[in-house]
């Protein structure tokens, strides 16, 4: 095991992927210098300019070069810089990478990673802070990625540049410089398969990036109070483990699902559905989830701060959910 | 207009490219009629007086350069070398079609020829063919990338940035804008700041021409000097052809907005009818020449016949071809 940040662990997944395969290359702006979050830095001197590529500020280009790219047999990860600026290439995600395959009869595959740096940080404001991960899920053709740990980070990037499909793959601003031991042998997770982040037998909670790390303190509060939390990390959006969740959730009998972006339509939504559709019989109380207020996020930190799930929301929740039991 | 004979014709060419004009023009004739018995199921755009222009472009490519194309794409595919009754079949939603049946005619692709699609979204193939040209360039090949897209796309942002990136890569790509005049069923030139896609292409930093694309001979010439400097490193290339749609929008767009006189005018400026007048010119009888077009029209009348009686595609196509991670044939809700 070697720690290492989440940044790194990634920048790691990367050179091990360019090492393997002449075909991988890199390209966002400002990548020959690092990368915007030093995310790159190092790799353009190991592999030269062209597999390491800077970009014009041009998302649409970055984005539908990168579908031609891929067309024409190579494998290119794409960076959007932030998860917001992907807006503006969203044609060429959803008509143009997430359609080719289907829509021209299986002649072509579009093999791209496209990073998409999400979540709030530092007073980013409305357009660098948002979580879309849930849009994405939405679309056929897409897989969904969210790691939460640098050692997931390192495998489901792996996993993301050996993917035939275009994988959105979100990183998450808040825990760039989060550190956690890293397998040294190589590992490739596979997509679909949830980490079991805690063992618990009352109440099953379900969450993904960042909000992982919210919910394990949330946890370790509760143990002190008797409430034994169940926590399991999707990992991927989709595919996504409900074979995992349902299981956690024969056990336990409660179900919420915590994530940091908007709760309307956010991928909670379909967990919380598929569930209910599922396993009615099995839960104990409605299934409940967290997420933030349908608001923009704001600038000033207190703003901020009053739209993010937090440990005390959580904790209120949880709480709620074992002392209201349907009878 | 007729065209002038340059000295030194190659005949032999000449007669290719009217061969291949009169296929596309039998073709999409054919899917014309095909619409109005109401066997194609969605739109179809007719390329019907811009087949020079596919002829001499992709007739000057080689099997393993790329194209991406439009919405108005048959000349093209054709032109590139895909197959004419796999293409039929896919407009009709046959099984046996191109893209199994599941793209249709804005969708029209032939990986085996090197045609990388024809595409839905104006202007959304100049970037894809900027990163095709991109992946040769990474692959080290000697290969091109074709860009054909109508003037109507010189709006949108992929035309600056696909233009843009192709220059700042130095890309082995060749853009060609057919300029027929018609954004939709709109005059693109209404619409349109400034002097248009040439100068565009210029101010980014592109060597560009302007031709006749009714004139077989000029895009033939234009299209191979401006491929060959690609070939050797030359980087990318712009050339507009100025050319008219003879139909409206869609095949079902009777395209009344436009003036009579000017119709008129373009059905004299057909361009098989100048390749015809040039090759009478050059020497080869009207015979031969009417013969091109008997042949086309039997030839696409066959290809219409056994995609009529074609079945529909299998049901369980409609889950496959998705994705490898999350497919839909594990689960789909």
């Amino acid at each position: 095991m070697t720690v290492m940040t989440y940044a790194d662990a990634a920048k790691a997944a990367l050179a091990e992927e360019m090492r393997r395969d002449p075909l991988v290359w890199a390209v966002g702006e400002d990548l020959g210098r690092g990368g915007v979050f030093g995310q790159y830095k190092g790799l353009a001197e190991e592999f030269g300019p062209e597999r390491i590529s800077d970009a014009p500020i041009s998302e649409a280009a970055i984005m539908g070069a990168s579908v031609g790219a891929a067309m024409a047999g190579t494998r290119p990860v794409v960076e959007m810089r932030f998860a917001d600026f992907a807006l503006c290439a969203v044609d060429e995600l959803v008509n143009q990478a997430a359609k080719a395959r289907y829509m021209l009869g299986g002649q072509t595959k579009v093999p791209m990673v496209i990073r998409e740096p999400m979540g709030m940080w530092r007073s980013s404001a409305a357009q660098h802070s948002q979580s879309l991960e849930s849009w994405y899920t939405h679309i056929p053709g897409l897989v969904v990625v969210v790691p939460s740990t640098p050692a997931d980070n390192k495998g489901l990037l792996k996993s993301a540049i050996r993917s035939d499909d275009p994988v959105v793959y979100f990183e998450h601003k808040n825990i760039w410089g989060l550190e956690g031991e890293v397998p040294d042998e190589e590992i490739l997770i596979p997509f679909g398969k949830a980490r079991l982040e805690r063992e618990g037998a009352d109440i099953t909670i379900v969450s993904w990036s960042a909000q992982m790390h919210v919910v394990s303190e949330a946890a370790t509060v509760l143990q002190e109070r008797g409430i034994s939390a169940e926590i399991i990390d999707l990992r991927t959006l989709w595919p996504w483990d409900r074979e995992t969740v349902f299981s956690s959730v024969e056990k336990t009998g409660r179900l919420l699902i915590t994530h940091e972006s908007v709760s309307v339509s956010g991928f909670g939504a379909e967990v919380a559905a598929t569930v209910s559709e599922h396993m009615f019989q099995s839960l104990k109380h409605p299934v409940r989830r967290c997420g933030a207020p349908r608001v923009p996020i704001s600038y000033a930190p207190p703003l901020e701060d009053l739209i993010r799930v937090n440990e005390a929301q959580i904790i209120k929740v949880v709480t709620s959910m074992m002392t209201s039991e349907i009878q | 207009m007729s065209a002038s004979i340059p000295p030194n014709l190659d005949i032999k060419r000449y007669l290719n490219h009217h061969k291949m004009m009169n296929r596309i023009r039998a073709f999409e004739e054919t899917a014309a009629m095909a619409n109005e018995d109401g066997l194609v199921l969605g739109a179809i755009h007719l390329s019907i007086g811009q087949e020079s222009i596919a002829s001499g472009v992709c007739q000057n490519l080689e099997k393993d350069d790329f194209l991406l194309s439009t919405h108005r794409g048959h000349g093209h595919t054709l032109a590139k070398g895909a197959d004419p009754q796999s293409m039929m079949l896919e407009l009709l939603g046959r099984k046996g079609g191109i893209c199994r049946g599941k793209g249709g005619s804005m969708h029209i692709a032939d990986f085996s020829v090197g045609m990388l699609g024809a595409n839905g979204v104006v202007s959304a193939n100049i970037n894809i063919a900027a990163g095709a040209g991109h992946a040769i360039k990474l692959k080290g090949g000697n290969n091109i990338s074709c860009c054909i897209f109508g003037d109507g796309a010189i709006n949108r942002g992929p035309f600056l940035e696909g233009l843009n990136w192709a220059g700042v890569f130095r890309l082995p790509v060749l853009f060609v804008c057919e300029k027929n005049g018609f954004a939709s069923t709109t005059l693109t030139e209404a619409m349109t700041s400034g002097t248009g896609s040439k100068d565009r292409a210029e101010s980014l930093g592109i060597p560009a021409e302007e031709i006749d694309g009714n004139d077989i001979v000029a895009v033939d010439e234009c299209v191979r000097k401006n491929i060959n400097e690609i070939r050797s490193g030359g980087g990318p290339r712009f050339i507009l052809c100025k050319t008219y749609r003879l139909h409206g929008h869609t095949a079902s767009d009777p395209a009344l907005y436009r003036d009579q006189e000017d119709v008129d005018a373009a059905w004299k400026n057909d361009p098989i009818q100048n390749c015809k007048e040039l090759l009478k010119n050059a020497g080869v009888t009207e015979k031969d020449l009417a013969g091109h077009r008997h042949d086309a029209l039997a030839e696409m009348q066959e290809v219409y016949d056994l995609a009529k009686r074609a079945p529909w595609p299998d049901l369980q196509l409609a889950y496959e071809d998705v994705q490898d991670s999350g497919d839909p044939r594990e689960r789909a809700y």
